[in-house]
């Protein structure tokens, strides 16, 4: 905006000019007043400077608020992929040998896991689902699937989880994983399953892990 | 010869006795006595031969399926004849007089090794099936059917009740070929005939469904369907096809259920914080339920009970493993019922009472493959009927001697039939796969299933 006045003016001394030069010519304009021009000036200055100070300021503003919902937006996203981290950690499922229900010790470090997600997290509630190979009478893997599910809630319960934040299901050899008929599928299948109940959309990681 | 000789003197015998023929529901040892009827060793069965006869759709069918039904009742040899449809054996009944009998060949029919002949025959737009006894040489039965469309499953369903009647004819025992057997496939629970015929659908069709039971009377079905991580009991009524949830079943799982004879009360198994235990509840008070076994550290589960309802057999896994208990109804007095032998014998599961209450069957691993056995009740003395692949879940027949069974022999779970006397055995599904079966008790008369 500070070079448009000078043009405007010399706009209008040519458009004056021009118009004096016609038939007729008019007399030459007057010469401008060289303190008006210099006042005039200060007041576009000051006007000027007014402005970039109003848009920096806003800028300014435009830039932090950017920045806070980028802030925002990186804090959810961190959230999420914590409390997904967690949600994997959780689901890890634990297994079992042929027609036991008793907790390996291969499998305690994660049911420690657990333990202390539980521990950080006190709104979580989980459901514990047990599971059993194909062989077997169906009816039994019911009872079976139970027995490794209250395994797995007891051991939780020893460590000092309430009872109450942990359901216990059964599928029996219903929903098996893996569907060949060799030792490597019946493995896989004879597990406990971990799932979120409620008070799962924002977990934090505990600060042992 | 000589035994056979034996065997059909005293049938003589028995036919010159004043009044009629017994009928007997329940299987006799023969030292106890002679039954009234053929007198027979194992081993040494009556010859059976169904005449062709006139033929069309109707008689077809009937004859065919009451040969089957005849062959399956395991009672009898049956004869097939390289020229058994020639119309030199059929019995002519054209250009009789009326009251006048036909003539029997029976000479003809002794020669070809028969004992009993069946005949088939029209009368008017009906059914007559004669049974002639041949060394007697005289009809031992007849029974009149009203006939009708060989497509129809009521049609199919009479000549199997002739069928029964016709084994009861000639050995004092009712057959099997009128009753049913439910199964459960993919989630399903169907229906089929005895002769594998009909397969038809009984859960909801998007259902997850187990354990299915018959009530006594052979109107209602129960059942468990898996909901949400938990597994409410079922009660499908067979001709209104009205199914209700059974009320204090919805918030557990439960499994495994099973009338007691009077029809009222059910007792299941259900999973409970402290494991599986065994509860009883009263159906038709719609109360009651009543906790019979103690959890904590072992499960019990799979009740059965004894056909007087004093006791129930069962399973508990009290000494680690699953084996056979038996206790008093009321929950008292458990013990050891199916012996065997620590460190040997595998486990065991999936008890059934015997009808008659003179056996118990259920399945026990042998060397890790699961394997039919049934126990005489008292004597303890347990037998093993099944050696190839897997077999497993046995249902007991009405007739305490036929069981349904699933087996793997063929590569999938299929059901399969068992005849405990003979050990003769035969497929009954053929579908993707089929498990958990339970053969019906003797079915009330039904109109339009």
């Amino acid at each position: 905006m500070r070079n448009t006045l000078p043009i405007s003016l010399g706009a209008a001394l040519i458009l004056f000019v021009a118009a004096a030069c016609g038939p007729g010519t008019p007399p030459p304009p007057p010469e401008p007043d060289p303190d008006s021009l210099a006042e005039a000036q200060r007041v576009q200055d000051s006007i000027d400077a007014a402005r970039a100070a109003r848009e920096d300021s806003l800028r300014r503003d435009r830039e932090r608020l950017e920045a806070e919902r980028r802030a925002a937006e990186a804090e959810r996203a961190r959230i999420a992929a914590e409390t997904a981290r967690v949600v994997e950690a959780l689901s890890m499922t634990v297994h079992f040998d042929y027609d036991r229900a008793s907790i390996r010790a291969d499998d305690q470090a994660t049911l420690d896991t657990k333990v202390a997600i539980l521990q950080a997290n006190p709104m979580l509630t989980i459901q514990i689902t047990g599971h059993c190979d194909e062989r077997g009478s169906d009816e039994y893997n019911l009872a079976l699937g139970n027995r490794r599910a209250l395994s797995a809630k007891q051991y939780l319960i020893d460590r000092g989880i309430d009872e109450s934040r942990i359901t216990v299901s059964s599928m029996g050899e219903e929903q098996p994983l893996a569907l060949g008929q060799d030792e490597v599928s019946w493995a896989q299948n004879r597990r406990d399953e971990f799932a979120v109940m409620s008070g799962g959309t924002e977990l934090r990681m505990p600060s042992m892990m | 010869m000589g035994q056979r000789s034996i065997a059909f003197s005293v049938l003589i015998a028995a036919t010159s006795l004043p009044g009629s023929l017994a009928a007997q529901d329940t299987i006799q040892p023969i030292e106890q006595g002679i039954r009234i009827g053929v007198t027979y060793q194992p081993g040494v069965r009556p010859q059976m031969l169904v005449l062709g006869g006139e033929r069309s759709h109707m008689l077809d069918s009937a004859r065919a399926i009451l040969t089957r039904d005849l062959d399956f009742s395991d009672e009898f040899e049956m004869i097939s004849l390289p020229e058994g449809d020639s119309m030199a054996l059929w019995i002519d009944r054209s250009n009789l007089a009326p009251g006048q009998a036909p003539f029997v060949n029976y000479s003809l029919y002794g020669v070809l090794g028969a004992d009993f002949v069946v005949d088939v025959a029209p009368v008017d737009s009906s059914l007559r099936i004669t049974l002639y006894d041949v060394v007697g040489s005289g009809p031992r039965r007849q029974l009149n059917l009203a006939g009708g469309d060989p497509t129809e499953r009521n049609f199919r369903l009479s000549i199997h009740q002739a069928a029964d009647e016709l084994v009861r004819a000639v050995t004092g025992r009712l057959g099997v070929a009128g009753t049913q057997i439910l199964f459960v496939s993919r989630g399903k629970i169907y229906r089929a005939d005895f002769d594998g015929h009909g397969v038809e659908l009984l859960s909801t069709p998007d259902s997850s469904a187990m354990s299915p039971v018959w009530s006594p009377d052979g109107r209602k079905v129960l059942y468990m369907e898996f909901a949400n991580g938990l597994g409410p009991l079922f009660e499908l009524n067979l001709e209104t096809k009205e199914r209700r949830v059974i009320p204090v079943t919805a918030s557990t799982l439960n499994f495994a259920p099973t009338y007691h004879p009077d029809g009222e009360t059910i007792a299941f198994s259900r999973n409970t914080n402290q494991g599986t235990s065994i509860y009883t509840y009263n159906l038709a008070a719609d109360c009651c339920l009543q906790r019979l076994t103690v959890g904590g550290l072992f499960d019990n589960l799979s009740p059965t009970y004894s056909p007087d309802g004093r006791r129930l057999a069962h399973v508990s896994t009290r000494i680690g493993f699953p084996q056979i208990y038996v206790m008093e109804s009321d929950g008292t007095g458990q013990e050891l019922f199916a012996p065997f032998e620590y460190g040997v014998s595998g486990s065991s599961n999936g008890p059934e009472w015997s009808p008659d209450g003179l056996y118990l069957t259920f399945h026990r691993d042998v060397s890790r493959t699961p394997q039919v056995f049934i126990m005489e009740v008292a004597t303890r003395v347990v037998k093993q009927l099944s050696s190839t692949a897997r077999n497993y879940d046995p249902s007991w027949a009405p007739d305490s001697r036929h069981l349904a069974f699933v087996s793997t022999r063929t590569g999938s779970q299929q059901v399969w039939i068992i005849d405990s006397e003979t050990g003769r055995v035969r497929q009954l599904t053929r579908l993707g796969e089929a498990r958990l079966p339970a053969w019906s008790p003797r079915l009330p008369e039904r109109t339009n299933q």
